[in-house]
């Protein structure tokens, strides 16, 4: 995390001096009569938030409307009624599910892991020899409240174990490598509107492939609260002409290459006069207040969570977002504390996410799938990690999950394959196909390829 | 059989500044002129066969003219190579190690040690040209490639798949092609005897091969069957049958943003193994392909962009900045974000774009006139015509000349009548032209 810590001094270093000798003015006027008022002053927060987070234009498929058609989707979908909304959280590297859940109840695991095997933690009530990793203590607390659903071995049979295709298999619903579009996006393409990009939200740099559609539009936002621009020795009115000249750079281009570049600076110039209001005060005062303290990091996750909320509670019309855990997963090596601290600012998160639902009055509303793409070898290798394996761990979170097990945890005895890995004893099509049926709505047939042929667990109470 | 096809068009100045921005990173000053001099086969021979390398340019250093600490301050490894990229009289052999960076995609994230990055460094810098079977031989008992995916974990009692799998997946093969779980276990088998030493305050040292930590058994990789070593698991990825079009189809794609036709795939195919897997045929192939001079345009990555504007105006590295500001663009050296390497299709995004916007506004800082004593004319177009010889004259299209004309034009405006409008808009619109320019669509890509 250096990397944010050293631009973010760097930035707000040049930042200060950048307005310091702006406002000293060097001979001008403070405030310059005629000079525009920030822009989105004036509108209801609704709107505002609409119009700020809708307009972020990193809009994949919602080419043949303009901007403002998108914006208009977008207000008069929020005027709909509240809609389920599934939160995609996403393990990457393949989190090691005899750690994640480390079975201290079966006699084969301290074999099979000398050195990695973990003590205490508290044992799940539907299975004592399982035991939370001490890490996500804040998930088992929400599995004492019944809020959590745990999937001890999910995954799917003969499991591949490139990190890409497994992952590509999750992602898009199918263990196909073919399929293009994600299991979500198909998901919004048989319900969602041709003009709201906010239904498919990725909280992260690009969008998350199980987000992607063939038919609707969908969106992508790294974060709101960091947009400004400025240049050296230019300010007053011009600077203002200036900054209206990015969009002036989004002119049509003749080259493909060159037409990507200038849309995306017809983007950029759109993005940031939408987010003039995000952006925090000179203090660093944020622009918007979450009702329950979010864990301290120099991640982001956390504050994702938190404008996350702060969205919903605005009333966007959100279905399916998608973000990408904290921590490194992919552990070959000196597993332990690396595993450690990214479960705990995961669980720590997540715990606060959920907290900030409930003093919002929008838990009913939320569910939260954590996934990976695969979990790892049972035997630890010589290198104190372990190798890419088959089943993982997951969980639902909310206050609307049925909060019973889906498949059990296989055993070490019987339950490695020829492999050596965990077995599934659920699958991750069925936990789609039930998610989709009974907490989304929509019949999984129109979403899931062969849905017929999976058995669905009861996921929602 | 064919060979490959050649771009038989005109080539001048245009076209070399084209060549030079792909196989390098764009020209200095007069440098695409004397390159066209050469013609397409003289200029393509010139980038391939350099000589002996000359550092052009002032000794770099950061903001408090102190020289580089490149083992050992946080962010010099990136300012070190990126002063070579902007310095060095060889610039396609910078580009292949930006390429091989890429392709072998070792994090510091999983090293921690700049020194051990930078050695690997160098020999992407010395061998990228040759033996590619050389080259993945000198990779797989790299240091920092050991200890990025566990090499030096793997041995005869403890076998770890980490390097054995991405060898295949994402070095040689490509995913799923010609290969099972069973030839990632056998495969990892192989490749066991590698180790090192840890010593306090030093950290991972005395790299090795040790025969007794290697698997002596017999494995059974691809469907043969022999007691292999690390070398036989080299050897059996580079003549896998599936090999030579993997190599072809990525290599290429570091140079054109469209994917090669069946006959040119074919044809290039038939360079690679004809010329015993040797790299530089390749390239000079497709330096040469008309897909290349009449396609479309490719993007520049961050750090291409951020070594071509200060080689076109002749500035050198003055600042520790150019790190972070790259970080922000998308590109830290020796930090892809995994194995897979970075996404050279997803460059430009609305977040890695004000990235860019930081780093020109960082180029262009000692530059900025000042507004309250410099003069320059009240003429939106005698204005552009100055922020563009800044530029050394970038080619631009009539649609980016009209975007910046008709800024310039409203900044002025603004003026009015006022007196010291007048006279400090002018400077102003100069210093902000020269920033737009610097991101003007056509020099996001080349």
């Amino acid at each position: 995390m250096s990397r944010s810590c050293h631009h973010c001094d760097g930035l707000s270093r040049s930042r200060l001096l950048h307005r310091a000798a702006a406002e000293a003015g060097r001979g001008l006027p403070a405030i310059e009569p005629g000079m525009p008022l920030p822009a989105g002053t004036g509108l209801s927060r609704r709107g505002f938030l609409a119009q700020s987070l809708g307009a972020a234009l990193a809009v994949y498929g919602g080419g043949r409307l303009g901007i403002r058609a998108l914006e208009v989707g977008i207000a008069s979908a929020a005027t709909g009624g509240a809609q389920p909304v599934l939160v995609s959280i996403f393990l990457e590297g393949g989190a090691d599910v005899l750690s994640v859940l480390s079975p201290q109840g079966d006699p084969l695991y301290r074999k099979l892991r000398p050195k990695l095997a973990l003590t205490g933690g508290a044992a799940l009530r539907e299975d004592d020899r399982l035991h939370w990793h001490p890490a996500l203590d804040g998930l088992a607390q929400l599995y004492g409240e019944k809020k959590v659903t745990v999937m001890p071995a999910i995954g799917y049979t003969n499991a591949d174990q490139s990190h890409f295709t497994s992952r590509h298999y999750w992602e898009v619903g199918a263990t196909s490598t073919s399929l293009q579009t994600g299991w979500l996006g198909r998901y919004l393409d048989a319900v969602g509107a041709a003009d709201n990009p906010l239904q498919g939200l990725s909280l992260d740099d690009t969008l998350a492939p199980a987000l992607a559609t063939a038919r609707v539009p969908v969106a992508s936002i790294a974060g709101p609260d960091q947009y400004d621009f400025w240049s050296n020795r230019v300010w007053g009115e011009v600077e203002q002409r200036m900054l209206e000249g990015i969009g002036r750079l989004g002119a049509a281009q003749q080259d493909p290459t060159l037409a990507g570049a200038a849309f995306v600076a017809a983007q950029v110039d759109r993005l940031r006069t939408q987010l003039l209001p995000f952006q925090p005060a000179d203090d660093g005062t944020p622009a918007y207040t979450s009702p329950v303290p979010y864990p301290p990091s120099d991640d982001d996750f956390p504050k994702k969570l938190a404008g996350l909320a702060a969205m919903l509670a605005a009333g966007l019309p959100l279905r399916a977002v998608a973000l990408s855990a904290p921590g490194e997963y992919d552990t070959h090596s000196d597993e332990a504390a690396a595993l450690a601290s990214g479960l705990q600012l995961t669980s720590d998160s997540l715990l606060a996410f959920q907290r900030d639902l409930e003093a919002r009055g929008l838990a009913d509303r939320v569910v939260v799938h954590v996934w990976s793409e695969f979990g790892r070898r049972a035997q630890e290798n010589g290198s104190a990690g372990t190798d890419h394996g088959a089943a993982g761990a997951g969980f639902l979170l909310g206050t609307r999950v049925a909060g019973t097990m889906v498949g059990e945890f296989p055993g070490l005895k019987n339950g490695l394959d020829d492999d050596g890995n965990v077995k599934a004893t659920s699958d991750f099509r069925g936990v789609y196909c039930a998610l989709l049926e009974q907490w989304l709505g929509v019949d999984a047939g129109r979403v899931i390829p062969n849905a017929a042929s999976f058995q669905r667990p009861k996921l929602i109470a | 059989m064919a060979a490959v096809e050649v771009y038989k068009g005109a080539f001048g100045a245009a076209e070399a500044e084209r060549l030079l921005w792909r196989a390098g990173f764009g020209p200095r000053k007069g440098e695409a002129e004397a390159l066209a001099q050469l013609g397409l086969d003289g200029a393509v021979h010139a980038l391939t066969n350099p000589g002996a390398e000359k550092l052009v340019g002032p000794a770099p250093h950061d903001e408090k003219n102190r020289p580089l600490a490149p083992y050992d301050a946080w962010g010099h490894d990136h300012l070190w190579w990126l002063d070579r990229m902007i310095r060095t009289s060889r610039p396609l052999v910078e580009r292949m190690a930006l390429v091989w960076h890429d392709w072998f995609a070792t994090s510091n994230d999983g090293v921690d040690s700049q020194r051990l990055m930078l050695n690997q460094n160098q020999l992407f810098r010395d061998h990228g040209l040759g033996s590619f079977h050389d080259l993945l031989e000198r990779v797989t008992s790299d240091p920092a490639m050991l200890l990025w995916l566990n090499g030096s974990d793997n041995s005869k009692w403890s076998p770890n798949e980490n390097y054995a799998r991405e060898m295949m997946e994402l070095f040689t093969l490509g995913a799923g092609r010609g290969y099972g779980e069973r030839d990632v276990r056998q495969n990892a088998r192989a490749l066991t005897g590698f180790r090192n030493d840890w010593r306090n305050n030093v950290g991972p040292t005395n790299f090795r091969y040790d025969a007794g930590f290697h698997d002596t058994g017999v494995k059974t990789i691809f469907g043969h069957r022999g007691a292999f070593t690390w070398k036989g698991s080299v050897r059996l990825c580079v003549t896998h049958p599936d090999h030579a079009s993997f190599f072809v189809r990525k290599l290429w794609s570091y140079f054109v943003p469209t994917p090669p036709d069946a006959a040119t795939q074919a044809a290039l195919q038939r360079v690679y193994t004809g010329s015993g897997r040797t790299v530089r045929p390749v390239v000079e192939a497709i330096l040469r392909h008309p897909a290349l001079h009449l396609g479309p345009r490719l993007v520049k990555s961050p750090v291409v962009y951020t070594a071509g504007l200060l080689r076109r105006i002749g500035r050198g590295v003055d600042t520790s900045a150019w790190t972070w500001l790259d970080a922000m663009a998308g590109q830290q050296l020796f930090h892809p974000p995994n194995v897979g390497g970075w996404d050279d299709t997803r460059w430009l995004d609305t977040a890695t774009w004000r990235g860019r916007w930081w780093i020109s506004q960082y180029v262009l800082e000692p530059y900025a006139l000042d507004p309250g004593k410099a003069t320059q004319p009240f003429d939106a177009g005698q204005l552009l015509a100055a922020a563009l010889d800044f530029w050394r004259d970038p080619a631009l299209g009539d649609a980016t000349k009209g975007a910046l004309a008709g800024f310039a034009q409203a900044a002025l405006a603004d003026a009015g009548g006022t007196r010291w409008k007048r006279q400090q808009y002018p400077v102003m619109t100069l210093n902000a032209l020269r920033h737009l320019v610097a991101m003007a669509p056509e020099l996001q890509a080349a």
